[in-house]
């Protein structure tokens, strides 16, 4: 019953995510996508650079998963989280799981994209039209 | 004893590189990094308050003590996802 997580330098295969947790136990699949959005507080972005620091970020979504199968019955699971450059419109971040029924797999989800953006070691610099860069660190002001 | 502790997004950048050498009493807690960072780059002083220090790749308390062979790492705050 092994997860898949991932952190990959390249675009995210959803057919790929969705394959990893297909199981004939499962009568619901859900898959959240992060996509670089184009407006934020009223600045336009161009695109995304995510970094991490790996072996941690692995660790903690291992972590992760292993919580949300002690909470909800899930059959299988994939996180897979993009990093480098990430253009205006795809995704950064993919999360699927698959369940016997279909409010598990809703809770589940939502569980883990919400405490992966809270504790994985993950960062992202947002590039805006106007040229300017900087890091998104949550409580700060611009860095 | 020596740690090289791992700097990442603005901390790096405020550091001027992604790993330190840090010169740390063999018992030395994290709270004393924390100071002993602030000490080596002044301008990570408003970023210090923010920061999570992560040692063996888990988040780490003010009172725990960092071993020498210990992997220690500067973890702003996260933006993943």
């Amino acid at each position: 019953m092994a997860d898949v997580i991932q952190l990959i330098d390249s675009q995210i295969d959803t057919q790929a995510v969705l394959a990893a947790v297909a199981t004939p136990v499962a009568g619901a699949v859900v898959l959240f996508l992060g996509t670089t959005r184009e407006f934020t507080g009223g600045r336009q972005t161009t695109s995304l650079d995510y970094e991490a620091y790996r072996p941690m970020a692995e660790k903690t979504l291992t972590e992760l998963a292993d919580q949300a199968r002690s909470r909800w019955p899930i059959e299988k699971l994939c996180i897979v989280h993009r990093l480098g450059h990430v253009p205006l419109g795809e995704a950064s971040v993919a999360v699927a799981v698959s369940t016997a029924h279909r409010s598990a797999a809703f809770e589940a989800g939502k569980w883990l994209i919400d405490s992966l953006k809270e504790s994985v070691p993950i960062w992202k610099r947002e590039t805006w039209a106007d040229g300017g860069t900087e890091w998104v660190h949550p409580g700060m002001g611009p860095t | 004893m020596v740690i090289c502790v791992k700097l990442f997004a603005a901390a790096r950048d405020l550091a001027g590189a992604g790993e330190l050498p840090m010169e740390l009493p063999a018992d030395a807690t994290v709270a004393m990094l924390r100071r002993a960072l602030v000490n080596r780059v002044p301008s990570l002083a408003p970023l210090l308050p923010h920061i999570q220090i992560a040692v063996d790749s888990r988040y780490a308390a003010d009172n725990d003590v960092i071993g020498p062979q210990a992997e220690v790492a500067v973890i702003p705050p996260v933006s993943g996802g």
